[in-house]
């Protein structure tokens, strides 16, 4: 079955090429061809996940191992690879059908398509990149085209957006570069897994490689004092990328990256995972702070995604924390549970409130809360996903954000950390007081005089936001037993038993 | 040493650049500084003294080389900075258009 | 650039005149480095920068017109997906084909070593890559001109 694994980076590429070069005979190909991509590749993944339980292992160019020093390009997908490939397949068909209409607005339809797809394969290969030299030209790959999308409809504000986006993007780059420097100058191999082996003991080059790749990839992900480029990006951007951007994207490249490298590649720290916890701490508190004041639609929904990452990221450090500390294995499970549901559930739901975002400006023609008003009548099916959107960011039982922030937040408890399960509760209350001034200016009250005359949107958009919708409800099944093991359990077994990583790769 | 050390001075300057300038397109100088100074360090891990090029030739054998992995890294790290760098210049020109200066003090769109 | 006279301006006589004789040895050194990729230090992305540096001091020396260069870059991509499309088969051929059966795997003959026509599948797709190179640098190029040229 591991022959199926390069598929993930040639259909969207493949897709990509012919897009551009049938550009001009046929001009409408390319968004049927990446829907029909994508929707063989989400097939292709949830086949992965239910029949192929154990890690997969690609050697690209069938070089085989050298006296267990790997030679070839490894490309691996284990059980917390399979849950990114799971929400970029399943975001990226919804975000791409919704786009079909939503791109007639622009000259170069093709265009949006071809970069649609290297975003794609960039991000998949980062996922399933087991080389790391290999994942940082994927990530660039994924990031030079997000830039480019940004700025897809020449506006001021996207200009403005895109360029600070790629200072930002490039001072990252090349600091990522210089931590992989490194770690090829003490291991002498770029192999995740044989580094993973290799990395000599001595903590503070340890240390020193961990704060270059954490501030790296802590930008791409938007962590606290990285952020700043992140809500005017996410905003400026067309709504179906801001889709992209705030619900796979910073997954993609930024949060899998780090929890990979950091239970991985890494042996466990305690300072590393007490930096990430803190990080992600304030990320959560400071994003849905500035969150409250904002009027701008898709600028609130960019802070929280701020916010919501440092949801994942209290999880992901205190499972952290309790695993370096030599803790209780089972509430560490519990937590790290609770941090990969909240990433799965934020993708869908922030996927699915930029979508909503993009409806009502496709429609009004704004971005300002203060000028929408009573649109439920006028959009029914926009306003009812929201609804369920907003209810399942805050935390209302019984959709999927309910279950993932409640485990966190016992999570904690259990580990004694009292302090920070009190913020988690507290930013979950802020952030319900903000989606109800959204869900009031927006969707209740009277409808404002210009407004009289618009419509639903389109049917493809509808279909995809109902579509979400009902996965925000569906998820929340994932908490059953018997599907949480064939989904999550065997991601959070790839970080529980760290070493495995590599054993199971090579074989030391 | 001293190279790795200026090394480290050029990123510095880079970072100077980036923080500092207030014009566009020497912004994206810094950036390129910056870029060229991570690429020095690469070639440098690789670098050994008195060693030959990595070409594979009649004294292959004896002759000890520089580590070729390194290099080959610093070519695809060029072909990304050339990709980011164009798209950069591209965005430049089209801000150029739109405010008629290169001055980022100008361009405050964006707030809060 | 775009006048209404038949020829663009461009630049002097000795400009023109000197780009004459050295664009097609330029063309040729690229050539020469993208094939012999698989032998000396060079490859794809090196020959194609030095191929299209040819083309550049042609459009720079001699000057062009806004119409005929958006025909050129219209082209420009056109070459530059169908080489990228072409090595993207090649890397597939090698998962398709039963003697390999993986991605990018190497299914010609391999030759003796240090010969020019050896290495299997490296040196047709270094020959890929340097026409997908130097296409794509010569659209960057005409890209960010006929925006100039739009502005004049």
């Amino acid at each position: 079955m591991s022959t199926l694994i390069p598929l993930y980076i040639i259909v969207p590429l493949g897709t990509a090429f012919i897009t551009v070069f049938f550009a001009k005979w046929l001009p409408g190909l390319g968004k049927y061809l990446i829907n029909l991509a994508l929707l063989f590749l989400t097939g292709l993944t949830i086949y992965l996940v239910i029949h192929e339980p154990q890690t997969m292992i690609y050697r690209v160019g069938g070089f085989t191992d050298v006296a267990n020093i790997p030679i070839a390009i490894f490309l691996m997908i284990d059980g917390l690879t399979k849950i990114l490939l799971l929400i970029i397949s399943l975001v990226g068909l919804f975000v791409a059908f919704y786009s079909i209409k939503y791109t007639k607005q622009y000259t170069c339809e093709g265009n949006f398509y071809t970069l649609f797809g290297l975003m794609l394969a960039g991000m998949y290969g980062v996922v399933i990149a087991g080389d790391i030299f290999n994942l940082y030209v994927f990530l660039e790959i994924a990031s030079i085209s997000s830039y480019a999308l940004v700025a897809f409809g020449i506006e001021k504000q996207q200009l403005e957006a895109t360029f600070k986006y790629q200072i930002l993007g490039g001072v990252s780059s090349l600091i990522i570069l210089t931590g992989i420097g490194f770690l090829y100058w003490a291991t002498g191999t770029l192999n995740m897994p044989d580094i993973a082996t290799q990395l000599p003991k001595h903590d503070t080059f340890n240390i020193f490689v961990s704060v270059l790749l954490i501030s790296g990839f802590g930008l791409k992900a938007a962590m606290f004092p990285f952020h700043s480029w992140l809500p005017d990006a996410h905003s400026s951007a067309p709504s179906p990328i801001s889709a992209m951007l705030s619900g796979v994207l910073i997954k993609a490249i930024g949060i899998y990256v780090i929890i990979r490298l950091f239970f991985n590649v890494f042996s466990l720290s305690y300072e590393i995972a007490m930096t990430i916890t803190v990080l992600g701490t304030l990320s959560m508190i400071i994003g849905v702070l500035l969150a409250v004041g904002q009027w701008d639609f898709k600028r609130l929904l960019a802070y929280h995604s701020i916010s919501q990452m440092g949801y994942v990221f209290l999880g992901i450090g205190i499972g952290m924390l309790i695993l370096s500390t030599g803790g209780d294995g089972k509430i560490a499970a519990l937590s790290i549970l609770g941090g990969l549901f909240h990433l799965m559930n934020h993708s869908i739901f922030k996927a699915l409130l930029f979508l909503n975002a993009g409806s009502v400006e496709y429609r009004t023609g704004t971005r300002n809360l203060r000028k929408m008003g009573g649109l439920a009548s006028r959009m029914p099916i926009t306003s009812a996903t929201s609804f369920i959107a907003s209810m399942s960011i805050s935390g209302i039982p019984p959709f999927n954000g309910f279950f993932s922030k409640i485990i966190i937040i016992i999570a904690a408890i259990q580990a004694r950390y009292y302090l920070l399960s009190f913020f988690a509760v507290i930013v979950s209350i802020i952030t319900l007081a903000s989606f109800s001034k959204v869900l009031k200016y927006a969707f209740a009250g009277k409808t404002h005089e210009k407004h009289n005359e618009i419509k639903e949107v389109p049917v493809s958009m509808s279909i995809s936001m109902t579509a979400l919708a009902l996965l925000c409800l569906l998820m929340s099944l994932l908490i059953i037993p018997s599907i949480r093991e064939v989904f999550l359990t065997p991601a959070i077994n790839v970080l529980l038993e760290t070493s495995q990583y590599s054993v199971s790769a090579i074989g030391i | 040493m001293i190279l790795f050390f200026l090394c480290f001075i050029l990123f510095m300057v880079g970072l100077y650049g980036i923080i500092m300038q207030r014009n566009l397109i020497k912004i994206i100088i810094g950036l390129a500084i910056m870029e060229y100074s991570v690429l020095f360090f690469l070639i440098l891990i690789g670098y050994i003294d008195s060693a030959t090029a990595p070409i594979i030739s009649e004294s292959f054998e004896e002759a000890l080389f520089v580590d070729p992995l390194p290099q080959a890294m610093v070519l695809t790290a060029i072909v990304i900075g050339l990709a980011t760098k164009a798209l950069m210049l591209s965005v430049a020109i089209r801000l150029y258009k739109e405010y008629g200066t290169f001055d980022i003090r100008k361009m405050n769109t964006l707030k809060g | 650039m775009s006048n209404d006279n038949q020829t663009p301006e461009g630049m002097t006589i000795v400009v023109k005149k000197i780009c004459q004789f050295m664009a097609p040895t330029i063309f040729l050194f690229g050539i020469y480095i993208t094939v012999h990729g698989h032998l000396t230090p060079g490859g794809g992305f090196t020959g194609g920068v030095i191929m299209a540096s040819a083309f550049i001091l042609q459009i720079l020396s001699y000057g062009s017109f806004l119409d005929k260069l958006q025909q050129e870059k219209w082209h420009l991509e056109l070459t530059e997906s169908l080489a990228l499309l072409c090595f993207l088969m090649l890397a597939v051929l090698g998962l398709l084909l039963a003697t390999t059966s993986v991605f990018f795997g190497n299914f010609l003959h391999r030759g003796s070593f240090g010969e020019l026509i050896s290495g299997g599948i490296i040196p047709i797709g270094n020959i890929f890559v340097g026409i997908e190179v130097c296409a794509a640098i010569s659209s960057i190029f005409v890209a960010l001109l006929i925006f100039k040229d739009k502005e004049a």
